[in-house]
């Protein structure tokens, strides 16, 4: 009947490819939305950004001959930075493995020892621990020279912070899935590697991202210590010259673009994560 | 090869006619099933205490070879709790459990024991176990979920273990998704999957949990077919279900459990049509009623 007067009667056909139009409408709308939102987000920013600038510049406060002749020594401290955080989050997390371990574990002398640790490091300030490492360490004959004294401090640090995310992390692991892992009659350790682990460790990879962006910016704390990374490079040469402000502003501006850089990748990798396996 | 679930061999089926033994679970002087074979599980005296909750009040059951046995009961009544100290994912507070001649005794003082332990999982490779919310592991895909515990625990090659899952993902019928993960598959595909888990490990017994339980209703059918076909090929299993049309199809025996106690059992006719106990029958009456 409907289908018989097509030709003519197309305004009582079945609606639903009538409908197309209104959803199309509906689509390009929340697309000019999305793109309206981000040129006005990425607008903000420029003007932000501009307004600090021309400030700083109208002020006096930055010239451009100092910056060139300065900029690269203060710049040359990345490497040091990014070697210290990552060398200090590899630490960490094997240390928040164990840690993990002991306080999920039903021995009372493992689980008193890593809580201890935990309570220990979390109750202590971290520069303490930095100046301890670097300079109370060597009176009891344990010398470091300044960067593995800082990754060992910012590590263990870390490593205690890390131990509580890492074993949520391990708790949140449905139990069904040891259940039915021990149906089978797998050994707790295979148990533990083969199905606990690989499960924790995508729950655990957000908050051990934003532990990493952390630390990014805690080892500027291993400044203290001589170790010669962005933070002492600019305040050697901004104290040298009385030009705190370019120096310091140099020195903020490389580590907020190096923490910006990692959230990028860290999103990357959860999307990635996300996908493979919900 | 089908150790899992051998089908009937005619040359050793046991004389037709034989009487049922005491304890076997069927009326007495009753005629067992032809296709029975002998006794591989015996549960003796299981109890189980959750704090001051007594959920098992001493419970023996017995299952035979390529035998189908159901239990069926309110929620509370054990049933669940008694499937799961079969295979000591709960420790009974007392009690027995022999699966294939391996015997061990609920020893709730020394449960984490290694050498307690150490029978345990010998036993559990005994017995394959299906849960009601499928617990497959979600970063494996299905073959992966196959081949995890036979390479691992049963010490079978990569290729090994691989024909035998694909023998078994074919049996439930879902070898073209031996590579999806369990987050794309349905949960009829999930549980059959499951199913395919548990038969890799070619084990003596298979404990089904109430495996329709957390399903769409349009995807039960699907399982409680791969269920049936096993019973048929003479897999032994002892399943905890509500579906009394699949047990009245599939089952051998049918156990009625209340209070944690074994209040009535037999063949599926009897227990389903005919109970003699009024417990039994309400809780058929009702049951029924609800279901429509």
């Amino acid at each position: 009947m409907a289908g018989g007067g097509g030709a003519q009667g197309t305004e009582f056909t079945l609606d639903v490819p009538r409908r197309a139009p209104i959803v199309e409408r509906i689509t390009s709308a929340r697309r000019r939305a999305r793109v309206l939102f981000r040129i006005q987000f990425a607008a903000v920013w420029l003007i932000l950004i501009t307004l600090i600038v021309v400030g700083l510049y109208a002020g006096g406060r930055i010239e451009p001959d100092w910056l060139g002749r300065n900029a690269p020594f203060i710049l040359g401290g990345i490497g040091i930075t990014i070697l210290v955080s990552i060398a200090s989050i590899v630490l960490a997390t094997f240390m928040a493995l164990i840690g993990a371990l002991g306080r999920l574990s039903t021995n009372a002398i493992v689980y008193a020892v890593s809580s201890f640790y935990v309570s220990l490091v979390r109750g202590t300030p971290l520069l303490v621990q930095i100046y301890i490492v670097f300079f109370a360490l060597p009176q009891l004959g344990i010398v470091l020279d300044p960067i593995p004294s800082g990754i060992v401090a910012l590590g263990f640090n870390y490593g205690a912070y890390m131990t509580e995310i890492f074993r949520a992390g391990i708790q949140a692991v449905p139990h069904g899935q040891v259940e039915a892992a021990h149906a089978v009659g797998m050994p707790d350790r295979l148990i533990f590697r083969r199905i606990v682990l690989p499960q924790a460790v995508r729950i655990v990879i957000p908050a051990v991202g934003n532990e990493f962006i952390a630390m990014i910016k805690d080892s500027s704390l291993v400044s203290v210590i001589t170790v010669q990374e962005l933070l002492w490079r600019a305040r050697n040469v901004g104290t040298r010259d009385a030009r705190s402000i370019q120096a310091f502003l140099v020195a903020a501006l490389v580590y907020w673009i190096l923490t910006i850089i990692f959230s990028i990748f860290q999103e990357r990798l959860e999307r990635r994560l996300a996908r493979s396996d919900r | 090869m089908t150790a899992a679930h051998p089908l009937p061999d005619p040359a050793q089926q046991p004389p037709t006619g034989r009487l049922a033994p005491l304890g076997s679970g069927y009326p007495e002087g009753s005629v067992l099933p032809a296709r029975l074979g002998e006794l591989i599980v015996r549960a003796e005296g299981l109890h189980k205490w959750f704090g001051d909750n007594h959920v098992l009040r001493g419970v023996d059951l017995e299952v035979r070879q390529r035998e189908a046995v159901m239990c069926i009961g309110r929620s509370g009544s054990g049933k669940t709790t008694l499937l799961r100290c079969i295979n000591f994912l709960e420790e009974p507070t007392a009690g027995t459990v022999e699966i294939d001649g391996l015997r061990v005794a609920a020893d709730p003082l020394h449960e984490r024991s290694r050498h307690h332990q150490e029978q345990i999982r010998q036993m559990r490779m005994r017995a394959g176990m299906v849960f009601q919310d499928f617990n497959l592991w979600p970063h494996m895909t299905a073959i992966g979920n196959c081949i995890e515990a036979p390479i691992r625990v049963r010490g079978l090659s990569t290729r090994d273990a691989v024909e035998v899952a694909e023998r078994y993902l074919g049996k439930v019928g879902l070898l073209d998704k031996r590579d999806e993960y369990p987050s794309r598959l349905s949960g009829g595909q999930k549980q059959r999957v499951a199913i395919a888990r548990a038969l890799c490990m070619e084990p003596k017994l298979l404990l089904f949990d109430e495996p329709t339980s957390a399903l769409d209703p349009e995807l039960i059918g699907e399982v409680l077919n791969v269920m049936e076909e096993l019973a048929h090929e003479g897999a032994t299993m002892i399943v905890v279900t509500h579906e009394m049309h699949f047990a009245r199809e599939a089952a051998d025996r049918v156990v009625f459990l209340e209070e944690g106690r074994i209040i009535e059992q037999g063949p599926p006719e009897q227990v389903l049509n005919d109970p003699q106990d009024e417990r039994t029958r309400q809780f058929l009456r009702r049951f029924l009623a609800h279901a429509g």
